[in-house]
């Protein structure tokens, strides 16, 4: 007969090797993921739709904004725009859409403006404060003129991880969401190419993967099936990161 | 909990009292099962950045005040280095420790579990009073006497401690990480004093509460583990002769 300690023991250790064993049966990765759906539904039903993250003062900056995901996309097409500093460079706005929409630079800079000094959280862990500015995504949606079909809105970008492109995804609610802008500014300067020149996403509720970079074309979709792996991002596609993540 | 009523046959030289309510033990089990799917999985979320901060912000060119190798693999889950599975580990059961507590917490006021179990007295936190229990907890002697049954300050306070203090902490520190939810409840990292103030309170918090299972087990073991299971599993407690 084992011993109450032995068991207590074993039983733990058992306990760890058998959420092994859930992560690699399909089943219970689906019961598993469930959790993010209800999270999703409970913040959804329960708080305020519109609620403003959090805007800090400019004291309140992080001294250094760190890069993450992608530093340089360092493709040919890519270090052309670079070198010319995105002049011939077009926003293409196309899919469920009455105008697709070619937009250059200098158009995003001339359209009203919001600028806001945020937090930008990884989902590793770690938070850096900086300032983004550009005009709202709902802006330029509404200047494409969303078909009612359209449920999502995808944000294809011009880098790469892992040989796969790199895209993004969120739903209207979040699209429409007045801090959600396409930045082509960071901290009163143009955008480095390390932070996403010459545009990148800021929806401010959620996880840093979400504010896609380097973005190129904006397609609004009935469904994020078909796209890619279907999983709505590349990190959802490539590791099963929560689609929603404010979280 | 207390023996109302449960008292076998008092002629008998083994008295059994019934100790644990049918709520309790099982929100006991689950929460024995839930803790350590937390740990491991917040261990390996850790991992992913395992720096700490004081602050709303906090990343690798911040200073720190803690700095950890990751821990290995036989404690976290999963094993194998994941983010995201242990995140969908961690997300799934801190709705289970939260709506379990928060059942908890009602049924036991409902109930008077709470107002007759865990209430400490005033004499009961008079140095002498304290110093007494202390020195029974030395000589491995857990109960009182006169009321068996009963908790002793130590657990009251460290149960209390624990459903009150810190299982809420855990709670509400872990929301403050949501990006989310600190914009629909900006009180929340009011709280707190920033994100990664909260990222810090959260693993202090679980050091608390790791510090508690262990010193939960080995007192478990000191008490004698047979009955002490057996009362969580089937309710009923042999009363330790004198």
């Amino acid at each position: 007969m084992i011993s109450r300690r032995s068991f207590l023991i074993t039983g733990t250790g058992g306990l760890l090797a058998g959420c092994d064993a859930v992560d690699s049966s399909g089943i219970g990765k689906s019961i598993l993921s469930t959790g993010d759906d209800a999270h999703k539904f409970l913040q959804r039903s329960i708080t305020d739709r519109a609620a403003l993250a959090r805007e800090f003062r400019a004291d309140q900056m992080s001294p250094k904004f760190r890069v993450n995901g992608t530093a340089n996309p360092n493709t040919p097409d890519y270090a052309a725009h670079a070198a010319n500093r995105f002049a011939d460079w077009r926003l293409k706005v196309d899919g469920l859409v009455q105008r697709p929409l070619s937009i250059s630079l200098a158009d995003l800079r001339a359209m009203p403006q919001r600028a806001q000094i945020t937090r930008h959280d990884c989902v590793e862990g770690w938070s850096a404060i900086g300032k983004w500015q550009g005009p709202h995504l709902a802006r330029i949606l509404d200047l494409a003129g969303l078909r009612q079909s359209a449920k999502f809105i995808v944000f294809h970008c011009a880098d790469a991880i892992g040989g796969a492109p790199y895209y993004e995804s969120i739903d209207l609610i979040d699209a429409y969401h007045p801090q959600t802008i396409m930045a082509w500014a960071m901290n009163d300067a143009p955008l480095s190419v390390g932070h996403g020149a010459p545009v990148r996403l800021r929806v401010e509720r959620q996880l840093g993967y979400k504010h896609a970079k380097y973005v190129m074309r904006i397609e609004a979709v009935a469904s994020l099936a078909g796209i890619h792996k279907g999983g709505g991002g590349l990190w959802e596609d490539r590791s099963g990161y929560e689609w929603y993540a404010g979280i | 909990m207390a023996s109302r009523g449960g008292v076998s046959d008092t002629a008998a030289p083994v008295r059994e009292v019934v100790r644990h309510r049918l709520f309790t033990r099982i929100w006991h089990w689950i929460n024995a099962v839930t803790v350590i799917i937390m740990i491991g999985s917040g261990l390996m979320i850790f991992n992913a950045h395992p720096r700490l901060y004081w602050g709303h912000y906090g990343a690798n060119f911040d200073a720190a005040w803690l700095s950890l190798p990751r821990f290995p693999g036989w404690l976290t889950i999963p094993s194998q280095y994941s983010l995201a599975i242990a995140r969908h580990w961690h997300l799934f059961f801190a709705l289970v420790l939260a709506f379990g507590l928060l059942a908890y917490m009602i049924v036991s006021l409902i109930n008077r579990h709470f107002q007759r179990d865990l209430r400490i007295r005033p004499e009961e936190l008079k140095p002498g009073h304290l110093r007494d229990d202390l020195k029974a907890h030395w000589n491995l002697r857990f109960h009182d006497p006169e009321n068996p049954a009963a908790y002793n300050i130590f657990q009251k306070a460290s149960y209390a401690g624990v459903i009150v203090i810190l299982l809420p902490l855990l709670i509400l520190s872990g929301l403050a990480l949501s990006p989310g939810m600190d914009a629909a409840w900006p009180w929340l990292i009011d709280i707190f004093g920033g994100r990664q103030s909260a990222r810090s309170v959260h693993f202090i918090a679980m050091g608390a509460v790791s510090l508690f299972v262990v010193v939960h087990l080995t007192l478990v073991i000191l008490a004698g583990p047979v009955n002490e299971i057996r009362s969580m599993v089937t309710g009923k407690w042999k009363v330790p002769e004198e």
